[in-house]
C-alpha cells in the first residue's frame, strides 16, 4: 500500500472514509451512545438506584448463575471436541465439526421452543416433570439449558481453529521423551491454546449473559425469579420505565465494550506469539 | 527362527480400522464419545423434536399451519427485510471493510474494533437503543418523521435493525480477502496500462465477490431468524410488521405448540439450506485464494 | 543396543507406505536411510520410535520385543523433522522436559537435572541461548536444541527425520559434520533418514535405501556407490561426487 502510483487519490480516499465512518457511527455508534446518555438521563442517584432495585439484583443474579454453569459445561465441551477433532484422523471428521455449528444457524426462539417441546407441560417428559414436581421449563433449569444450547460452539470452534493450525507434532515430542497423558496435555497442548481458550470462553459468557430470544421463550418471564438481566432489559421497557431499562442495559453494554477490548488485546497476543 | 517367532511374524497384530488412523496420542475415545454424547443431548435430540412434533401432527395440519394469511405476511416480510437489509449490510459493509484494510486515519484501530459490536452487545440492548434513536422524539427520528420518513414500527426499523445485526458478517468476510490481496496483482494491471477504476473494477471487486456473497448469505441467516434486536422496533402489528420468530413465540403463549413447530421447521430447512450453501461458497473461494 | 525391524508392513488408508522391509542396525552405528520422497523412509523411522506401529512385522529394540509398545515406553530419542521445540518453552525448559516429566521415583532433583542441561547446552555450544524462546532462534540453533532435548534422556537409540531438511545448503554441510562428530563421541546407535545422497553417504557408516516401500540396498556408502544391487540405486547415487564418500 506504499507505492504512491497506486494510491488512491486523496480526494477519493478521504470521502470514501468519511463515508465508512459516517456509516459506522450511524449503525453502530449511535446506539451505544444512546444506552449511556439515556441510562443517565436522570441523573447518577437515579441510575444508581435503578440499579440496585431487588428485581434487578435478583435478574443480575440469575445471569451470573447461568454463566457459572454454562460457560463451565461448554468449555469442557469445547476442549474435549477440539482434541479429539484436531489430533485424530477418523471418518466422519467433517460432519461432526458441522453438527457443531448448528446453534449458529437456528433462531435463538427454535432455540427455546426445542426445550419447551421437550420439557413443556405438553412436550415429552412433561407429564413425568409435573409428577415429581420438577420444574424445568419457566424455571431456572429450562434456562441454563437454553443458554446451553445457544452458545454450545463457540469454545468449540475458537480451539478447533487454533488447534487444527498448531499440528502434532509437540504432542508427539512430549511422548517421545516420557511424557504420560495428562503431563502432556498439562505441560505441552494447554499453554499452547491459552489465549485462544481464554477468548472463547469469554465469548461465551458474553453470549450467555445477554441471551435474550432463546431464554424469552422458556422462562415465563416470573420477575425476581425467572429474569434474567436482558429479559428485566425488556420487562422494564415495556413498562415505560425508560431510565431504569438503559440502567440495565448500560450493565450489558459495558460489557459488551470490555469483551471487544479483550478480543483485540487476545489478537494482538496471539499476532506477537506468530511473529 | 523359533516356531513362536515364525506365526508371530506371520500374523497381522493390528487390525486396521477404517474408521481412525492409528495414533499414540491418547483420549481419542474419551473425548469422541463424550463429545458425541454432549453434542446429541443438547443439540441433536432437542432439535428433533421440532421435526418429530411436525411428523406427528400431520402432513394436512403442517400445511395449514404454515399456509395461513398470517404467517404468509410473517415470512414475507422476515425474507423481504432480511434480504434488503443483507443487501444494504453488503453495500455498507465492503465499503467500511475497503477503508479499514487500504487506508490509514486516526482511531483505525478504534473503528476496527467497534465493527464487533454487533455481535458483542445483546440483542434486547440493540433493540431498546435502536428505537430510541428513530422514534419521534428520538436523536434521529426528530429529522427523520418530519420529513415523512417514519422508522420506528415500521418495514423500514425492521430493515434498520437488521442491517445493525448484518453489517459484522460482511465486513469480517471482505476483510480477510482484501488483507490478502496481491500487491502484485495491482501493479502488473497498473503496468499493463489500467486506471485505478479499471483495476478495481476488473482486479479487485472480482477477488472480492465470493467474499461478498458470503457475507450477505451470513447475514441473511442470521437476519432471518433475529428476535431481540427487531422485537422493539418493529412494533409487530400483525401482518404488517409481525416477524417470523414473534410469531413463533406468539403461537407458544396460545399454546398452539403444533402451529409453533410448523413455522419452526420451514424455518429450519431454509437455515440449513443457507448454512449449506455459505459451506460450499467457502470451500470454493478457499480454492481461489490459495496459492497458484 | 541393536534395532531389528522384520517383515514390517504398514497401510495408510489405501497406500502402502512399507511392503515388507527387515533391517538390522547394529549397537553404536551411525545408519542412514535414503530415499525419494514416498519411498517410505520416514515411516519406517517412526514405526521404530514407537510413533506409529507397524500393521505386521516385529521391531526388536536391545533384543526386545517392542513392537507393541508405544513410543513412551521405549526410550528413543527423536528428532522431528520441524524441530516441534515446545513454544512455549525456554530453551532450557525444552532440554530439561524429558527429565522433568519423569515419574518421581526416577526423576533426578532440580539441581541435577540444571547440570545436566547445562553440559548438554554447552555440548550443542548454545549455552548462552538457554532463556531465549525457540521463535527467537535461528534454524540451525532449533535443531541443535531438538537434539539436545533428545539426547537429555540418555536414550539408548537416537532418531532424527530429515534433520536438515529445512536448513540451507551452507548450514546443512556444517551441521551434518557436527553430527557425524557428535555420534563418534556419544556411539549411541542413530538413524537418519535423508533424501539427500550426498548427506547419507558423507556421514553415515551404513546406508540402508529405500524405494516404494521397499528396501533396495544396504551397505556402506563405498559399497552402495560402487556395487549398486539394481538399476534404481545406480541410478539414485548417479550424481554423487565419489570424493564426498566417507572414510570406512
Amino acid at each position: 500500500m506504499t507505492k504512491p502510483h497506486l494510491k488512491d487519490p486523496p480526494l477519493v480516499r478521504w470521502t470514501l472514509i468519511g463515508l465508512a465512518l459516517a456509516a459506522l457511527g450511524l449503525f453502530i455508534v449511535l446506539p451505544l451512545a444512546a444506552v449511556f446518555v439515556q441510562a443517565f438521563e436522570r441523573g447518577w442517584q437515579v441510575y444508581r438506584d435503578n440499579i440496585l432495585q431487588p428485581e434487578t439484583v435478583s435478574a443480575i443474579e440469575l445471569s451470573l448463575l447461568t454463566v457459572a454453569i454454562t460457560v463451565p459445561l461448554n468449555t469442557l465441551f469445547g476442549l474435549a471436541a477440539a482434541w479429539a477433532i484436531t489430533k485424530f484422523q477418523f471418518t466422519g471428521k467433517n460432519v461432526l465439526t458441522t453438527l457443531i455449528d448448528i446453534p449458529f444457524g437456528v433462531s435463538p426462539v427454535i432455540s427455546g421452543l426445542v426445550f419447551v417441546l421437550v420439557f413443556g407441560a405438553q412436550g415429552w417428559f412433561g407429564p413425568w416433570l409435573m409428577e415429581h414436581d420438577i420444574p424445568i421449563i419457566f424455571a431456572v433449569p429450562g434456562i441454563i439449558l437454553a443458554t446451553t444450547f445457544v452458545t454450545f460452539p463457540f469454545v468449540a470452534r475458537e480451539l478447533i481453529a487454533l488447534m487444527e493450525s498448531q499440528g502434532t507434532d509437540e504432542e508427539e515430542a512430549a511422548m517421545v521423551l516420557g511424557a504420560n497423558s495428562w503431563q502432556m496435555f498439562f505441560r505441552v497442548t494447554l499453554p499452547n491454546i491459552k489465549w485462544g481458550l481464554l477468548y472463547g470462553v469469554v465469548l461465551c459468557t458474553a453470549r450467555a449473559l445477554g441471551e435474550f430470544g432463546a431464554v424469552s421463550v422458556v422462562s415465563g418471564h416470573i420477575r425476581g425469579q425467572t429474569n434474567t438481566l436482558p429479559l428485566h432489559v425488556e420487562i422494564l421497557y415495556n413498562e415505560y420505565n425508560y431510565a431504569g431499562a438503559f440502567a440495565v442495559a448500560s450493565l450489558l453494554s459495558v460489557l459488551a465494550v470490555i469483551t471487544l477490548a479483550l478480543k483485540k488485546f487476545l489478537e494482538w497476543k496471539t499476532g506477537q506469539e506468530q511473529a | 527362527m523359533p516356531p513362536t517367532l515364525e506365526a508371530e511374524i506371520a500374523k497381522p497384530n493390528l487390525k486396521p480400522s477404517s474408521f481412525k488412523r492409528q495414533s499414540i496420542l491418547p483420549g481419542f475415545w474419551p473425548s469422541f464419545s463424550y463429545t458425541v454424547l454432549y453434542l446429541s443431548l443438547i443439540v441433536l435430540i432437542p432439535l428433533s423434536a421440532v421435526f418429530l412434533k411436525s411428523a406427528t401432527s400431520g402432513w394436512a395440519h403442517f400445511l395449514q399451519s404454515i399456509r395461513s394469511p398470517n404467517v404468509m405476511a410473517a415470512y414475507r416480510i422476515s425474507f423481504g427485510a432480511s434480504f434488503i437489509a443483507g443487501l444494504i449490510s453488503v453495500i455498507i459493509g465492503f465499503l467500511i471493510a475497503w477503508v479499514l484494510v487500504r487506508y490509514h486515519f486516526p482511531g483505525k484501530a478504534l473503528a476496527d474494533a467497534l465493527v464487533d459490536l454487533p455481535f458483542a452487545l445483546p440483542t434486547a440492548v440493540a433493540g431498546i437503543a435502536l428505537t430510541s434513536l428513530y422514534t419521534e422524539n428520538g436523536w434521529l427520528g426528530r429529522f427523520l418523521v418530519p420529513l415523512g420518513i417514519k422508522v420506528a414500527f415500521t418495514p423500514l426499523g425492521i430493515i434498520v435493525a437488521l442491517t445493525f445485526i448484518g453489517l459484522p458478517f460482511v465486513v469480517r468476510s471482505v476483510q480477510p480477502v482484501l488483507e490478502d490481496a496481491d500487491l502484485e496483482l495491482e501493479e502488473a494491471a497498473s503496468s499493463l496500462g489500467a486506471t485505478r477504476w479499471q483495476i478495481f473494477s476488473r482486479v479487485i471487486f472480482p477477488m472480492v465477490r465470493p467474499a461478498l456473497l458470503t457475507g450477505f448469505a451470513l447475514a441473511f441467516a442470521r437476519a432471518l431468524g433475529e428476535y431481540g434486536s427487531v422485537i422493539f422496533i418493529a412494533g409487530n402489528l400483525p401482518m404488517k410488521t409481525e416477524i417470523v420468530p414473534l410469531l413463533i413465540v406468539t403461537k407458544l403463549e396460545q399454546y398452539d405448540y403444533s402451529g409453533a413447530t410448523a413455522i419452526a421447521v420451514v424455518m429450519l430447512v431454509t437455515s440449513f439450506i443457507l448454512l449449506l450453501f455459505i459451506n460450499v461458497l467457502q470451500r470454493r473461494s478457499r480454492r481461489f485464494t490459495e496459492p497458484a | 543396543m541393536s534395532i531389528e525391524v522384520q517383515h514390517v508392513r504398514k497401510v495408510f488408508g489405501t497406500h502402502e507406505a512399507l511392503k515388507d522391509v527387515s533391517l538390522r542396525i547394529e549397537t553404536g552405528e551411525l545408519m542412514a536411510l535414503l530415499g525419494p520422497s514416498g519411498s517410505g523412509k520416514t515411516t519406517l523411522l517412526r514405526i521404530i520410535a514407537g510413533l506409529d506401529l507397524a500393521d505386521s512385522g516385529t521391531v526388536r529394540l536391545h533384543d526386545e520385543d517392542a513392537t507393541r509398545s508405544t513410543a513412551r515406553d521405549r526410550q528413543v530419542g527423536f528428532v522431528f523433522q520441524h524441530y516441534a521445540l515446545f513454544r512455549h518453552m525456554t530453551v532450557f525448559e525444552n532440554i530439561a522436559f524429558g527429565l522433568r516429566v519423569r515419574p518421581k521415583a526416577t526423576r533426578p532433583s532440580e539441581r541435577d537435572i540444571h547440570v545436566r542441561v547445562l553440559d548438554l547446552l554447552k555440548l550443542i555450544q548454545l549455552d548462552w541461548l538457554a532463556y531465549r524462546y525457540p521463535s527467537q532462534l535461528s534454524g540451525g540453533q532449533r535443531q541443535r536444541v531438538a537434539l539436545a532435548r533428545a539426547l537429555a534422556v540418555e536414550p539408548r537409540v537416537l532418531l532424527l527425520d530429515e534433520p536438515f531438511g529445512a536448513l540451507d545448503a551452507k548450514v546443512r554441510r556444517e551441521l551434518r559434520q557436527w553430527l557425524r562428530r557428535l555420534h563418534d563421541d556419544l556411539h549411541i546407535a542413530s538413524v537418519f533418514v535423508t533424501h539427500d545422497q550426498e548427506e547419507a553417504l558423507e556421514v553415515a557408516d551404513r546406508v540402508a535405501i529405500l524405494s516404494d516401500g521397499n528396501i533396495e540396498q544396504v551397505g556402506t556408502p563405498d559399497e552402495v556407490y560402487r556395487h549398486p544391487a539394481n538399476a534404481f540405486v545406480k541410478e539414485f547415487l548417479r550424481d554423487v561426487n565419489p570424493r564426498r564418500l566417507a572414510v570406512g
